[in-house]
């Protein structure tokens, strides 16, 4: 027999979808089905119960082999390291619970250390943006409720967030828009003939890496004025066209990806696409969402917002929080060997990173905590492996709409294993007493483990 | 006016921030006052002697003293920061924010220097006798002030995002200039000698840019209006006058808008497209380079 565990929130992509049904063994141990989620949803899930999971952390030997070490040992290594650092990268946080991140942060400002998280390489440029020209936003459920002009610029979610499409963006019959995605335009901008990009109405195929030409033609557009004959590959009477029909949409969006935040321009490219929305309510409601990737990287903007007032990248070095992107990011912190440990929890810089970043990485003292295994994990001297947030553990995350949710346990983690924020929560007191201080205000560790 | 002069005796480990070099900061102290000054490496506080062999004096005021930093600071930040008065010489290479919120008083960086060179300028000359790394005279992360006064000169090539949200002053550049000049100005006046790339002029408000080079992709949103005679760091010259940028805001004096200026040499007919053409034939040929197997690599 078997039971259902329902509504269950999927710790995989921004999306974070909230419908999921897990059954699970009698006696809570196994996971046996999963309902509702995409393949890759499903697999994160399905994989945490993995027969050669890694239980224990593990320290990496001289000769490249592995020796298990008592989790007692791995917070003795991590807090010395982070302790003795002149500068520690604390890396990663975008795949964990905020109630871990806000220890982790904790630790880092004890330490003197930068904090920076996967919107680094992600949408990290749409943050700069953010701060530079605000943001005409809203959530999720408006746009299935009420948008009639979808437009994906830089992103295929039909690979990178498969739910979105079907749950929020396109397919569903929401209160104003009964007619699903027969009542919807669907707009896509990308240089590649993506699988979104042949599902939409008009698809903008444009020059790589013109993407900032394209929005301020679209603008120059909007306001009536001339335009040359081609900008970005894309005729001017189409781009006319792209025009009226967003100034001619009931509620329109525009969702974001990758294509824009890490290419030519960056955060201009997100500037501009916001200032497009903007000007676009002149004549009509426009939104604009960042398609955000790992399922918590928005709760990680949203917890360092919180406690230091920056996003990501946040230097702690010097005792107050210092953010300027090009200086504290963790690639350029690499790149210019600003930093003497490398703390990673919740991401693959290993996956992620330029090769001549990893490289540093690898010779620089290291932790990773990961529950799998993964280049990082590869190249850190130490891997501490933890339970599945979302999995086995719940916890705060925020959606790419900055709604937060609550992921729910649904499985027991392997016997003896530790969570992201009891391990976290062991490494600060440690560190606080070999830096003299106790952080003030925070919950002991005992509290955390609710012992 | 006296001569203080710090000549760095060890390179740190990882990077140094070293404010206090500044002749603000070193007027009218003795030399072990000047020793005790602090540095900060990660979150570790040394002393300025530490690293620094320090020998000359200062002058009593800021306006009468002159640092010189020798040997190689390369990794040290914030040189020339917030100064005021008096005049800085950089003798290599310098790390980040070289002049930055800078209101008066002279630089002079004999190297390279790495980017926001004049973040947030207010005043003073910054000279960059090499070339110089990103956002020079641009705004700080968030703010929408930036350089809005004083005068940067760069002999060699700057990277992107120079001028970024400018609204004052002037910058000149002698070589080319990489990606978004003047991206958000509001105001003051960039000339770039040599080439640039694409993105000149994005967004902007008000404000005048000089380019005398090529530019790769011109933004959509400028359209020409007429030619004029200028005058360009002293020279007199007739360039093409382009407003822009159509798609952003701008406000209006007597009903009309004031849109920012951009000047470019003026092209003959059918150039625009022959430059299109050299340039996709570049690009193909650099991606060619870029896949071709190295050589003497046997083929797998």
């Amino acid at each position: 027999m078997a039971k259902t565990v329902t509504d269950v929130i999927c710790p995989f992509c921004g999306t974070l979808c909230d419908d999921l049904e897990v059954q699970v063994s009698d006696d809570g141990t196994k996971i046996l089905e999963v309902y509702n989620a995409c393949a890759i949803g499903a697999e994160k899930f399905l994989h945490s119960q993995a027969k050669d999971r890694i239980t224990r952390p593990r320290m990496q030997q001289e000769d490249g082999s592995y020796k298990e070490v008592s989790y007692d040992d791995a917070i003795e290594y991590t807090a010395q390291m982070l302790a003795n650092a002149k500068k520690p990268l604390m890396y990663g946080w975008s795949s964990t619970s905020c109630e871990a991140q806000s220890v982790g942060h904790e630790i880092a400002e004890t330490v003197g250390g930068v904090v920076d998280n996967t919107a680094t390489v992600c949408h990290g440029s749409s943050l700069i943006a953010i701060q530079d020209v605000g943001i005409p936003s809203c959530t999720l459920g408006e746009i299935k409720n009420r948008a009639d002009v979808v437009v994906f610029w830089g992103c295929n979610p039909s690979h990178a967030h498969p739910r979105h499409l079907s749950r929020y963006s396109i397919f569903p019959r929401g209160f104003f828009t009964g007619k699903g995605h027969k009542g919807r335009k669907m707009i896509v901008v990308d240089p590649r003939n993506t699988d979104t990009m042949k599902m939409a109405d008009i698809g903008l195929q444009l020059e790589q890496g013109r993407d900032y030409e394209l929005l301020s033609a679209l603008r120059v557009a909007f306001r009536g004025e001339d335009l040359p004959d081609v900008v970005a590959g894309i005729s001017k009477e189409r781009i006319f066209e792209a025009a009226e029909v967003l100034k001619n949409a009931r509620f329109g969006v525009i969702f974001f990806g990758m294509g824009v935040t890490q290419t030519l321009g960056k955060n201009h490219n997100i500037d501009e696409a916001i200032m497009v929305t903007k000007d676009l309510n002149e004549f009509t409601k426009f939104s604009i969402i960042a398609m955000r990737g790992h399922y918590n990287v928005t709760g990680s903007g949203a917890v360092l917002g919180w406690q230091f007032g920056f996003p990501f990248a946040t230097d702690l070095s010097r005792g107050f929080a210092r953010y300027n992107p090009g200086e504290t990011t963790s690639n350029d912190l690499l790149r210019r060997d600003e930093v003497d440990a490398v703390f990673v929890l919740g991401s693959d810089p290993g996956a992620h990173f330029p090769i001549s970043s990893v490289r540093k990485i690898a010779r620089l003292p290291s932790v990773a905590v990961d529950p799998h295994i993964t280049p990082t994990t590869e190249i850190s001297k130490l891997h501490v492996p933890v339970a599945f947030v979302g999995v086995e553990v719940g916890g705060c995350c925020y959606r790419m709409d900055n709604g937060p949710s609550e992921s729910r346990k649904v499985v027991e983690p392997p016997e003896g294993m530790m969570t992201d924020a009891e391990f976290l929560s062991r490494v600060r007191d440690r560190v606080g007493e070999l830096k003299g201080k106790a952080p003030v205000g925070s919950p002991s560790t005992a509290q955390v483990q609710g012992a | 006016m006296e001569t203080v002069t710090l000549t760095i005796k060890k390179a740190p480990t990882l990077y140094l921030e070293a404010e206090a070099t500044t002749p603000d900061a070193l007027a009218g102290k003795s030399l072990d006052q000047i020793r005790a000054l602090p540095v900060y490496m990660g979150n570790e506080e040394f002393t300025l002697g530490e690293f620094f062999e320090i020998a000359g004096a200062p002058g009593a005021t800021a306006a009468d003293t002159r640092v010189v930093v020798k040997g190689d600071v390369s990794r040290v930040k914030y040189l020339g920061m917030k100064m005021s008065a008096g005049e800085l010489v950089i003798e290599s290479n310098a790390d980040m924010y070289v002049g930055a919120w800078m209101t008066g008083g002279t630089i002079t960086a004999k190297g390279n220097v790495d980017s926001f060179a004049g973040t947030g300028m207010k005043g003073g000359e910054l000279t960059i006798m090499g070339n110089a790394g990103n956002y020079i005279g641009s705004a700080y992360r968030g703010d929408w002030r930036g350089m809005q006064g004083g005068r940067i000169r760069v002999k060699g090539n700057v990277g992107s995002d120079t001028g970024y949200f400018m609204n004052g002053g002037e910058i000149v550049i002698e070589g080319n200039a990489d990606v978004h000049v003047g991206t958000h100005a509001e105001g003051g006046k960039i000339v770039i000698k040599g080439n640039a790339k694409s993105r000149l002029g994005g967004q902007m408000v008000e404000g005048t840019i000089v380019l005398l080079g090529t530019v790769d992709v011109m933004m959509p949103g400028f359209k020409y209006v007429r030619d004029e005679e200028i005058e360009v760091d002293g020279e007199k010259m007739t360039l093409s006058l382009y407003v822009g940028d159509l798609g952003e805001r701008h406000r209006k004096r007597k009903g009309e808008p004031i849109y920012g200026k951009l000047y470019l040499r003026p092209v003959k007919a059918g150039e625009d497209a022959a430059a299109r053409e050299a340039r996709l034939a570049r690009a193909r040929e650099a991606k060619k380079a870029r896949f071709a197997p190295p050589e003497g690599s046997a083929s797998a």
